[in-house]
């Protein structure tokens, strides 16, 4: 039942991009068309179960100090097999996700599980932890990218849905769209849930919370 | 020389980093609350960005390629980057502690960057020349901090603006950041396309 618990709580409790607003390179940068976020979200979520498993199997190894180098090197390892796998099988999302595929390594929700769930949790509980934060993630990709390529192509998943006489509205798959959209969604899910939203950026969940929180908070003492 | 100037300018304006290819936007809103924090990010970034790019072009060129280990560099370079952070925070710490001061506390954020890891790869990608990769570093870092330092400025507007309670906090920064990020758009046809 915990481990239900575990898998559930990535989707909407703890939405990695929505609620704690971790990994928002991706989020903004691939969502132009539907099909291209559930790919990244899909090929995200592997690498995250893979990590999250790897690095629970190995937690007792890893020396504490070293342990984000670590982390890094296994992540990267699955990152490439991904990379690989679809640019075998799947050259035109390959070649769609261009640069964010090799940068799905410093995606902060996988670095961030691993620091603050699965090198501390035993494997089943850091797989379903994985599973479900990597579903919540593909999620959110799928409803900003669902809204940019309506608005933006007037299409869903390539299937033309406007009349081809009316003229899509090209901000939307422009960058200054997808940071508008973000912005919306996030104060949709917010006004849905009657949730006051997110202040601040979710520190708590990024693998360097210690450090800067710390480093930065002496600093500005530091200048009174 | 004038592909130099090119390359500089477009990705300081045409490509920005973070308005227009997305790259490090956790930073881009997490540090640019106050300007002096901007500027030390951004210089830290910068300084990263450029040795980087020292350190990973030759390690793709004269030991992944010979090898036929290319496919390796996405381990390669992020693993150069890790390192290359905790040393420059060690030998920081020791010689210049001023400057350990000053930057120190942006330093093991950096590595998590998507921007640094971005802009080795891109290097690669594009087929740069050693000059040009580091001349594309410089300016991608310079990209960076003037998008920090521009949006820093904007955001303690909107901090103190009325916004709808839902869009409080941090949806009314990303539909700000859009807005800047529209007024970038004005240089995409700078050297026609």
């Amino acid at each position: 039942m915990s481990n239900f618990k575990e898998f559930t709580k990535g989707l909407i409790k703890e939405n990695p991009t929505l609620v704690t607003l971790l990994g928002m390179c991706p989020t903004l940068a691939v969502t132009v068309s539907a099909s291209n976020a559930i790919g990244m979200g899909l090929a995200t979520t592997f690498v995250l179960i893979c990590s999250n498993m790897v690095i629970s199997l190995l937690k007792n190894v890893i020396p504490k100090e070293v342990r984000l180098p670590c982390y890094i090197v296994i992540i990267a390892g699955f990152v490439t097999a991904v990379e690989l796998l679809l640019k075998q099988y799947l050259p035109s999302l390959h070649s769609a996700l261009g640069i964010f595929l090799p940068l799905i390594t410093v995606n902060c929700i996988i670095l961030g599980r691993a620091e603050v769930f699965a090198g501390k949790n035993k494997i089943i509980p850091s797989i379903c932890d994985g599973a479900g934060m990597g579903l919540g993630f593909t999620l959110a990709l799928l409803m900003m990218g669902t809204v940019r390529e309506i608005f933006g192509s007037g299409s869903w998943f390539g299937i033309q849905l406007a009349p081809k006489s009316l003229d899509p509205m090209m901000i939307f798959i422009m960058p200054a769209g997808g940071f508008f959209v973000l912005g919306c969604v996030i104060a949709f899910v917010n006004k849905v849930a009657r949730k006051k939203p997110p202040k601040e950026m979710g520190c708590k969940g990024c693998p360097h919370y210690e450090n800067c929180g710390k480093a930065l908070e002496l600093k500005e003492k530091e200048e009174g | 020389m004038k592909e130099l100037v090119i390359i500089m300018i477009s990705a300081i304006l045409v490509d920005n980093v973070v308005l227009s290819q997305f790259k490090g936007i956790c930073p881009f809103l997490g540090v640019s609350k106050k300007m002096q924090n901007s500027v030390g990010m951004g210089v830290a970034v910068i300084f990263v960005m450029v040795c980087a790019t020292a350190v990973t072009f030759p390690v793709y060129k004269f030991l992944l390629v010979p090898f036929g280990a290319d496919y390796l560099k996405t381990i390669a370079f992020i693993l150069v980057i890790a390192l290359f952070v905790q040393l420059v925070e060690i030998i920081l710490k020791k010689v210049l502690p001023p400057l350990y001061k000053a930057l120190g506390v942006y330093l093991p954020l950096i590595t998590t960057n998507c921007a640094v890891l971005g802009v080795t790869i891109t290097n690669i990608d594009e087929g740069y020349t050693f000059i040009q990769s580091i001349t594309n570093a410089l300016g991608t870092g310079l990209a960076f901090t003037l998008a920090l330092l521009l949006f820093s400025g904007v955001r303690t507007k909107v901090d103190a603006a009325d916004v709808p309670e839902t869009f409080k906090g941090v949806p009314a920064t990303l539909v700000a950041a859009s807005i800047v990020s529209i007024s970038f758009m004005g240089f995409s046809g700078l050297f026609g396309s």
